[in-house]
């Protein structure tokens, strides 16, 4: 190839590069449609854990809009987008989606990424675009008066935090046997894993069990020294906050120091077949906060089965991976979705939602144990009600779930958190937060 | 080492015509400040600011690697230090405004980077690289470990107070366009002046051969480490603009090894010791994965049967097309774009 061929080339590819960026003419036409970007990573070190997450995800959709015939007649384009769990590859996805796709409105986007999700918090707030991230969004978001665009919906690690002392307190007897006992944390040492050190402090001053924090530096393929102290420490309970690799190790790790593991509970990140399965025989009994409850005992995963997995059209690959916690966190996500938009749809009219109509109806979500019984998901979710002040939910809820060899065992109900204990620190967080920036926080009108 | 010696072009110091160099910085500034008109939201996001910020990073390497010959694989660590000093100073001293804090921001970066050049006076080539990576890991931890740099933030990012000059609001995408391309002009101005002055043909000759170098009285220790300070004055600068005129929010591993072997690829495939090839490198990195993934939305490959493969695939030919760009180009880019423009012009005066 001679030098001019060669340079041409590259102009004619640089070219060609900016055409394609530019347009997205050869797309289907999506006038009339809800759009949803689904933001994949089913490339890199978290693609085992998307795979059946984006899977429950696209099979509930593919449900409404083929079983159902939409949402109350509005079609859902689903528009995927991979991340492969970057910042940078999901902000670019953010950019391209944000205001809609071929005449398919956008509503909200979920990052599925907590990274991304604080990423977007500046740029979202600027253009008005509602970013929800159930199970992983950023607690002080809560505070819809200061987060507008934030919606942390589901679930928060103080809470859980409370939900294992509950837990605790439970199988005890009751409150009063707490004062004396050893709960051990042992942490994921990161922003995610130090998030329990004060809840936890705040909890074991006002219920007097002894706090012991104890930190697994990333990834956490040993952890010899951290169990070792928890023995010599006799801590009565391990709550494992640990994340990838780092909790089968600190499973089998407890088993090699005799530790018992039905005396472990994982945090939700620490409780998924994939965590569990890897640790072998050592994980029989193990325990682990559950917000997406696995299991195909539901009534709309028999239906998904029915209409979506045994006709063929499901998107998993291996049919295995059905049930299964991130099967489920994937349709839980999707429910809340779909559920925002039949709420939007009860005020602005059934037709594709803006990003501003999409705001209003994240914040007047109302799933009550009614339409939990109408959806076919008693057992799988809890209630969610958000408003203006509160943009996690009401009332958070867990269960706690045990391995038993092969898959997970319910243990317990809903466990619920009582809201009213961190509200006024998260608040005041909040407010520090809208202090930095220079936000003037939103009065709730209705 | 050698292979890098040798795939360094030593370009000549050609003088360009007054009258046709000034018209083309003049021309090049023009389009530079008149983009936001073209271009809209997701071009100035997700494109262009990335682009830039990602070549300013490469020129930073570049200094040290291409021009001086020391090798370093600890660049997002200086622009992670750019970047949590850039946020301590805008939080801690309000008083200062955003231009004073680049700079400050860009000169403790520059004091890191003194701090762990002077293995440099030692060691050389990959040993040199190896103790760079001390750096790497070093700020990594340090900004995770020690909240107190992301002022007790809870989930240990920093995201920035306020961006603004003389009350001007820098938070659109169009205003953190203009902060980054007026500091990145700045500093490509300031690049060009140190390459072409004294000091950069002294870092020309360290690079060719050291002991050369000290033989004509070249103070090689110094020139090493002034090397070391300058590159990371703009790998700080760099990561100040990465983290708040791009992220919007950043924490230590948004500058993890990644990022460093990223803006090593820069450098390697825009072309060594240049300027202007770093933004070709940049380009190149940023934005092959994203056309790879917008041509997949365009040509039906169903016949693959799922998004997982077609998503894997896209890495195999992103690394296809570098092994084949450097096996056919092993001088970047900036070298394949420079003598195309001479054929063009050789052709053209031969058909006159």
């Amino acid at each position: 190839m001679s030098l001019l061929t060669k340079t041409m080339s590259l102009a004619a590819a640089a070219a060609m590069a900016v055409t394609l960026m530019s347009s997205a003419s050869f797309a289907e036409d999506g006038t009339g449609q809800q759009l949803y970007p689904l933001f994949t990573y089913r490339t890199g070190p978290y693609a085992p854990s998307f795979i059946p997450f984006g899977a429950g995800n696209i099979d509930y959709l593919r449900y409404i809009n083929e079983v159902e015939g939409g949402v109350d007649g509005v079609k859902i384009l689903v528009q995927e987008c991979e991340t492969a769990y970057t910042i940078e590859r999901g902000i670019e996805c953010y950019e391209r989606y944000k205001n809609g796709y071929n005449g398919a409105l956008t509503a909200a986007i979920y990052p599925h990424s907590s990274g991304l999700d604080v990423a977007l918090t500046d740029k979202a707030r600027i253009d008005k675009i509602p970013i929800v991230s159930p199970g992983g969004g950023q607690n002080i978001a809560t505070d819809g008066r200061v987060f507008p665009y934030q919606y942390p919906l589901v679930f928060d690690y103080w809470s859980e935090a409370q939900i294992i002392v509950d837990y605790i307190a439970q199988q005890a007897g009751g409150y009063d046997k707490l004062k004396g006992l050893k709960i051990a944390t042992l942490y994921h040492d990161s922003g995610y894993g130090r998030d329990t050190i004060e809840p936890l402090g705040i909890l074991s001053k006002k219920y007097g069990f002894e706090d012991i924090q104890i930190p697994v530096p990333h990834p956490g393929e040993q952890q010899q020294t951290q169990w070792q102290q928890i023995r010599r420490a006799n801590a009565d309970w391990v709550f494992l906050r640990g994340w990838g690799v780092m909790t089968p190790v600190a499973i089998k790790t407890a088993a090699r120091v005799g530790f018992p593991a039905d005396r472990i509970i994982g945090d939700i990140w620490s409780g998924s077949e994939d965590d569990a399965r890897p640790a072998g025989a050592a994980a029989n009994g193990y325990l682990a906060v559950s917000v997406f409850p696995p299991g195909t005992n539901y009534g709309i995963l028999k239906t998904l089965k029915a209409e979506i997995l045994d006709k063929g059209k499901s998107d998993l690959k291996d049919n295995s991976k059905f049930g299964t916690v991130y099967y489920n966190y994937g349709v839980i996500e999707a429910i809340t979705f779909v559920e925002a938009l039949r709420t939007g749809h009860k005020k602005f009219g059934n037709r594709p939602l803006t990003a501003a109509e999409g705001q209003w109806a994240l914040e007047h979500l109302d799933i009550d144990q009614k339409r939990i019984a109408e959806l076919g998901a008693e057992g799988l979710i809890s209630p969610l009600k958000t408003s203006i002040d509160n943009h996690k939910g009401e009332t958070i809820a867990a269960k706690i779930i045990q391995w038993n060899g092969q898959s997970w065992d319910t243990r317990t109900d809903w466990i619920k958190a009582d809201a009213s204990l961190f509200a006024d620190v998260i608040k005041a967080k909040a407010a520090a937060y809208a202090k930095e920036k220079g936000i003037e926080p939103r009065v709730a009108t209705n | 080492m050698t292979t890098l010696q040798e795939s360094a072009p030593t370009k000549p110091l050609r003088q360009p015509a007054f009258g046709v160099g000034t018209l083309a910085i003049v021309a090049g500034l023009i389009a530079a400040f008149a983009v936001p008109a073209i271009a809209d939201d997701y071009w100035l996001s997700s494109i262009i600011i990335p682009t830039v910020i990602m070549g300013l990073a490469g020129i930073g390497l570049n200094l040290l690697m291409g021009y001086t010959g020391l090798v370093s694989i600890g660049s997002a660590a200086f622009m992670s230090i750019g970047a949590f000093s850039t946020y301590n100073l805008l939080l801690r001293a309000p008083f200062l405004p955003l231009p004073v804090v680049l700079i400050i921001a860009g000169l403790i970066a520059a004091i890191a980077g003194v701090i762990f050049g002077l293995p440099s006076l030692r060691i050389k080539g990959f040993y040199l690289g190896a103790s760079t990576l001390g750096a790497q890991f070093l700020f990594e931890w340090l900004f995770t470990n020690f909240s107190w740099f992301s002022n007790d933030s809870q989930s240990l990012t920093i995201s920035a107070p306020r961006l603004q000059i003389l009350d001007y609001d820098l938070q659109s995408a169009t205003g953190r366009y203009y902060l980054v391309i007026a500091t990145t002009v700045l500093l490509i101005a300031l690049a060009f002046a140190i390459v072409k002055s004294r000091v950069g043909r002294e870092w020309m000759a360290i690079r060719d051969m050291d002991v050369a170098a000290s033989v004509i009285g070249i103070r090689v220790a110094r020139r090493k480490l002034l090397s070391f300070g300058i590159s990371s004055f703009f790998l700080g600068i760099a990561g100040a603009l990465w983290a708040f005129g791009y992220l919007g929010t950043a924490d230590a591993h948004a500058f993890n090894l990644d990022k460093s072997f990223q803006i090593l690829f820069i450098v390697i495939i825009g072309g060594v010791a240049t300027i202007f090839g770093n933004f070709l490198g940049a380009a190149f990195i940023v934005l092959t994965p994203i056309l790879l993934d917008r041509l997949s939305l365009i040509i039906d490959l169903s016949f693959l049967g799922d998004q997982g493969a077609l998503a894997n695939l896209q890495h195999i030919i992103f690394g296809t097309i570098i092994i084949v760009l450097l096996i056919k180009e092993p001088d970047g880019l900036s070298s394949l774009g420079r003598r195309g423009v001479e054929a063009l012009r050789s052709r053209a005066r031969s058909s006159n």
